[in-house]
């Protein structure tokens, strides 16, 4: 599988946030965007998931099958915010998607013990802290199995130690053939990730 | 698809949910009707089943711009929009128009005899209004989703959903209450209007979701 960016540009009617952007990722390859706020690095995480209509330019799955005939089908999206419902348990929320974006992986169990939450299972959403918010949410890439991780800002709110871990768990999907883009201000530290830079701040 | 009806019945039991809400403004606004109107008994039961299907309409209004601005606030909408593979947005649009009738819609039809005792209406016209209001609130609901999906990215579309929606439910309302009176008054038709009422309803349960499907898609950027 590959994932394959041609040309990609995007407006928001004050003129274009970013043009051109051409890239490829394989299987086990993944990508940092960087650069200051308000560059366009979400933007383009949202126009490669398709949640946001680029103006120009496609991204695409290269030998699409069956199971993954596009990007957003192919894809987790980690956006800037959590996707969980503050009125429902952790182990809801994440049963919930689970069943909702199906391909099961990891039990919720099994993803809330990876990211060292076992003891939040039975909270409240809205109980947990800024950096539990954000790993429960980082726990929901675990128990859905998707080859494409679309990660905005996925560090931020958590601690030095759970930076580390969650780098791990990028290199164990880009170990196991999955594919990552990542936009951020923090880098991830992962060898072997390519890097895009974005420059200036756009108008 | 049913995980997402359990997920959202459950919220909408739990608190923030517009269950009492919408229940607590039908009461409000039948409740001061007959002060308004008067103590004329018969006025009040010849008017009954009319003044319930306005209070029930404007119930289930009040709580439609929220079907999809919290999931939008809390980032769920994008990832619901991107699993358009394994479950058409159509579809997922319809499940949350299910949940959220189960959770405002049908406890304003199960409260609606006790309100009729408050509008002095006899037994035969009570079991009218909410058989109508039964199969006619889902029509407010699916033609409202199409609305709240539109206002979606409006911080405050709650009044501008109700406006924009209300034309379309007008039909529903003349044809809900024209069935509520025909089984009371005797020349008046029943079974008419109300099978108009059903196809109406039926017919936006199809529509609704697409056009707020649309509109969702539409909004994400």
């Amino acid at each position: 599988m590959k994932l394959v960016v041609t040309d990609l540009a995007a407006d928001r009617g004050s003129g274009p946030i970013f043009e051109a952007i051409t890239f490829a990722l394989q299987d086990g390859e993944g990508l940092l965007v960087t650069g200051p706020n308000g560059a366009g690095k979400s933007t383009l995480i949202r126009a490669i998931a398709g949640l946001l209509r680029p103006s120009a330019g496609t991204a695409e799955i290269e030998g699409a099958t069956e199971d993954w005939p596009d990007v957003p089908s192919a894809s987790h999206y980690l956006g800037p915010i959590n996707a969980m419902k503050p009125a429902l348990t952790v182990f809801e929320n994440l049963s919930f998607w689970q069943t909702f974006c199906g391909r099961p992986a990891l039990g919720v169990d099994e993803a809330l013990e990876r990211i060292g939450l076992e003891h939040t299972r039975d909270l409240p959403f809205s109980y947990l802290s800024t950096g539990q918010r954000r790993r429960v949410s980082i726990a929901k890439l675990l128990i859905s199995h998707r080859p494409v991780w679309l990660l905005d800002e996925p560090t931020s709110g958590l601690d030095a130690a759970s930076e580390l871990h969650f780098a791990e768990l990028v290199r164990e999907h880009m170990e196991t053939g999955g594919i990552v883009a990542a936009a951020t201000h923090l880098p991830i530290r992962v060898e072997g990730m390519k890097e895009l830079k974005f420059g200036g701040v756009a108008a | 698809m049913t995980a997402l009806i359990l997920r959202d019945i459950r919220l909408g039991l739990r608190a923030g949910g517009g269950m009492l809400i919408g229940i607590l403004f039908f009461l409000a606004v039948i409740a001061v009707v007959p002060f308004g109107v008067g103590p004329d008994l018969n006025l009040l039961g010849r008017i009954g089943p009319a003044i319930l299907w306005i209070g029930a309409l404007l119930a289930s209004l009040l709580g439609l711009d929220r079907l999809f601005q919290a999931d939008r606030e809390d980032g769920s909408l994008d990832i619901l929009i991107l699993q358009g593979h394994e479950h058409p947005l159509a579809l997922t649009v319809f499940a949350k128009c299910v949940a959220h009738w189960l959770t405002t819609g049908l406890p304003l039809v199960i409260v609606s005899p006790a309100l009729g005792l408050l509008m002095n209406m006899q037994p035969a016209a009570i079991l009218a209004t909410s058989a109508t209001l039964l199969a006619g609130t889902p029509a407010i609901t699916f033609i409202g989703a199409t609305g709240a999906a539109l206002a979606v990215a409006l911080p405050r579309g709650g009044l501008l959903v109700s406006v924009m929606v209300l034309p379309f439910v007008i039909p529903v309302l003349i044809f809900g209450v024209m069935a509520a009176y025909g089984a009371v008054e005797n020349p008046a038709p029943f079974t008419q209007p109300f099978l108009l009422m059903c196809a109406l309803t039926l017919f936006f349960s199809v529509l609704g979701p697409f056009a707020a499907g649309a509109a969702l898609k539409a909004s994400s950027d």
